[in-house]
């Protein structure tokens, strides 16, 4: 038991490592800020090519999302950090990080925005265009809110996903939260900076996860 | 010119079906017309004809002397001048009475939020919902979601309306109030077309009566006309169907 709690809830080394996970933290911030309103930017863009009237614009961007939503985000990071340079294409691990996700990202949104979008029925497309207003509008104005509230609890667990996942920016040496407690475990040779990561993780997303399923309850899925 | 709306050799047909085959009718300014017919005969495609949220297949139609199949014609500005009332009122479920009114009103004719909202209050008004501009659809009865509907295409102040069974969602004691409003538009001049089968309405509101069957017009004349003295037999059917 004292070598449990001396392994991994060591206080000591937690409040030595604190500055350093504190600026991991504000690093994987910093990049949640960053990576999801681009996911969700990208989804959007994805949602509307699925919906389009051009056949071969809604057969590009189906193409898009199977890809990217089948390729391991952790495979495509690292091709485009550690590939690209071999084809001369060069960049610093946050803009890696950040093309991955876009490219991860927008596919998920993207699919869960076409669900929305096709949950919104033709009348509503056809009475706001009978008042004249044009397809831009109509979809903006009209569609998209009613598609985003029907949709918000996966768009939630969705982003609960991407926050998540901003740990694998670790493996391009970017340094966010996980990358930080990494490093703090392997200079004391001791779990809790792992665990005090873990905690921080917990404290953020348990809240939002509660309330998925609070907003799940209150649309009855 | 003088026939407001003007349809000529409308044809339209979904896939290999012919669905209207061949319409020609006019309807003068003020005058309401009531397009009557079974079910399946085409009235609502006419109908979504006349603001071209269906493409016709042939045809022409005229509002207001434009052209709406010609190449040059803006079809989001003549679509304000033809107000459309819906069967399931297809108000927008995110936005408040008013909210639904003033849209169009801000972002089709670039009014001011002030402005706007003046206007939609008005059309509310007229409709007996100003008391009603800040709920939801969800918190109003069918008969009032569907004169809130009827007062967001007013307040675009259309050249014509066009009401695609307006009361057969309703509940029968909520149709009143509906036909009401109908009545008062009537009274103030608008001209309308009306797909129903509110057959009373018809027969001391109405104008005109507009018999389809199968795609084509087959007889039209006065309410007396039509249902005291049909011509052709299948009016004659269809009427006798009505009465008994
Ligand atoms: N989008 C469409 N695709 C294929 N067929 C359609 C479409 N819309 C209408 N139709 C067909 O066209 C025919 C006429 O339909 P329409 O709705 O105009 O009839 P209606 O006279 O309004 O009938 P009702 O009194 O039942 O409303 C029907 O047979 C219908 O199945
Ligand atoms: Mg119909």
């Amino acid at each position: 038991m004292e070598i449990f709690l001396f392994q991994f809830l060591n206080l000591d080394i937690m409040r030595q490592a604190w500055p350093l996970i504190l600026s991991g933290a504000q690093m994987t911030v910093l990049l949640c800020l960053a990576v999801i309103p681009l996911g969700l930017f990208g989804g959007l863009l994805v949602a509307t090519g699925s919906i389009s009237q051009w056949r071969a614009l809604r057969w590009a961007t189906k193409a898009y999302v199977d890809f990217f939503r089948a390729v391991p985000p952790l495979v495509l990071l690292i091709v485009i950090y550690s590939g690209l340079p071999f084809a001369g294409i060069r960049m610093s691990p946050f803009m890696a990080v950040c093309i991955a996700f876009f490219l991860n990202a927008s596919s998920f949104y993207g699919e869960i925005f076409r669900a929305g979008v096709e949950s919104v029925g033709r009348g509503q497309w056809e009475a706001a265009r009978s008042t004249g207003l044009t397809w831009l509008q109509t979809y903006r104005f009209v569609v998209l809110p009613q598609a985003s509230r029907n949709v918000l609890p996966d768009l939630v667990s969705n982003t609960v996903e991407v926050i998540k996942l901003t740990s694998i920016a670790s493996v391009v040496s970017f340094t966010e939260l996980l990358y930080a407690a990494d490093m703090a475990r392997s200079v004391t040779y001791n779990t809790s900076p792992i665990v005090l990561a873990a905690v921080l993780y917990l404290i953020v997303l348990w809240p939002v996860v509660r309330l998925v399923s609070r907003l799940e309850h209150r649309l009855g899925h | 010119m003088s026939a407001l709306l003007d349809v000529r050799g409308l044809r339209k047909s979904f896939g290999t079906t012919e669905i209207l085959r061949g319409i020609d009718f006019s309807v003068a300014a003020q005058e309401l017309v009531f397009v009557i017919g079974p079910s399946g005969s085409g009235k609502s495609t006419m109908l979504r004809c006349c603001n071209r949220l269906e493409e016709p297949t042939a045809g022409h139609v005229f509002v207001d002397g434009v052209d709406l199949m010609a190449k040059g014609t803006d079809i989001n500005a003549m679509r304000r001048r033809i107000g459309m009332v819906f069967q399931a009122f297809n108000l927008y479920p995110h936005m408040t009475a008013l909210g639904n009114v003033t849209l169009a009103l801000r972002k089709v004719l670039g009014k001011g939020r002030e402005e706007a909202e003046a206007i939609g209050i008005a059309a509310l008004d007229r409709v007996g919902l100003k008391e009603k501009a800040g709920n939801y659809p969800s918190e109003l009865s069918g008969g009032q979601q569907q004169r809130v509907a009827i007062a967001r295409a007013l307040s675009l102040e259309p050249k014509i309306m066009l009401f695609d069974e307006p009361t057969s969602a309703l509940d029968p004691e909520l149709v009143g109030a509906v036909l009401g409003v109908m009545r008062d538009l009537k009274e103030a001049g608008m001209t309308m077309v009306v797909v129903s089968h509110e057959m009373r309405f018809a027969r001391d509101a109405a104008d005109r009566i507009v018999f389809m069957a199968d795609g084509q017009i087959l007889e039209q004349g006065s309410p007396a006309e039509i249902f005291g003295n049909p011509q052709n037999p299948r009016t004659r059917d269809f009427v006798g169907e009505l009465s008994r």
